[in-house]
């Protein structure tokens, strides 16, 4: 019986581990979504000021997206969702058996890869008003 | 064989909650996005009345709930993954569920009040 009891929580060595495309793919979807949470008040933050009804919100929204170092978080945060996204749909395919083998899964990690970076470099130019 | 079940039984209901979160999100981020093609975050003023209108209100506020209870599961498994400490992971537990609904209450009182 004791070996069916599994140990939970289990613990992982993280520097044991070396990852597969799919595998690193898959713990920047863990990377992003705790940077998506770490950064939160800050979203929401920017979504008050852009609501704002007071002339001061509309200057407060303009300085604080102004700051190239709030430029750049969200520049990364705009990449962790869209990595995310990307992520959650090869998810909830993989969910309904779609892309399950190893070449396929390899080749869906490849492309979330590449999609998500090339819509954070589409996005991310009209974020820094490129166009 | 009899299975011996580890745990409280969470899992099959926090892997569904997961997946119906992330799709009303996913859904919201596409409408959002069809919105921002069609002008709604062009000025100021487009942005706020766009986000007034009832229906958007509706779906920003499942938005919301979706976003704090998604990223409560996630959050939680990534604690309960790499944490050793059962006293750490309690803290840093309880923590993640105050931050979560007092970010919930924060963004839709942003939304509602419009």
């Amino acid at each position: 019986m004791s070996e069916m009891t599994k140990q939970r929580p289990k613990h992982l060595a993280l520097h044991e581990i070396r990852l597969p495309l799919a595998g690193f793919a898959s713990i920047l979807h863990r990377v992003s979504g705790a940077g998506l949470f770490l950064m939160l008040p800050l979203l929401i933050w920017l979504l008050q000021l852009s609501l704002g009804s007071t002339q001061d919100s509309a200057a407060m929204f303009a300085a604080v997206t102004g700051n190239w170092l709030v430029k750049l978080i969200l520049l990364g945060l705009l990449w962790a969702f869209l990595h995310h996204f990307c992520m959650g749909i090869r998810i909830l395919l993989i969910d309904i058996h779609v892309g399950v083998e190893k070449q396929q899964a390899h080749n869906s990690a490849m492309t979330v890869m590449v999609v998500s970076l090339a819509l954070t470099a589409i996005l991310g130019l009209k974020l820094l008003g490129a166009y | 064989m009899q299975r011996l079940v580890v745990g409280a039984g969470y899992g099959l209901k926090d892997w569904l909650a997961q997946r119906i979160t992330g799709v009303v999100m996913a859904v919201f981020t596409l409408i959002m996005f069809a919105a921002a093609l069609g002008g709604a975050m062009a000025s100021r003023e487009a942005w706020q009345a766009f986000m007034a209108n009832g229906f958007i209100r509706f779906l920003s506020f499942l938005f919301i709930v979706s976003l704090c209870y998604h990223a409560w599961v996630g959050v939680r498994d990534i604690w309960m993954d790499y944490l050793n400490s059962a006293a750490l992971r309690l803290f840093l537990h309880v923590m993640t569920l105050l931050a979560l609904v007092g970010y919930a209450g924060w963004a839709i009182q942003i939304i509602w009040r419009l």
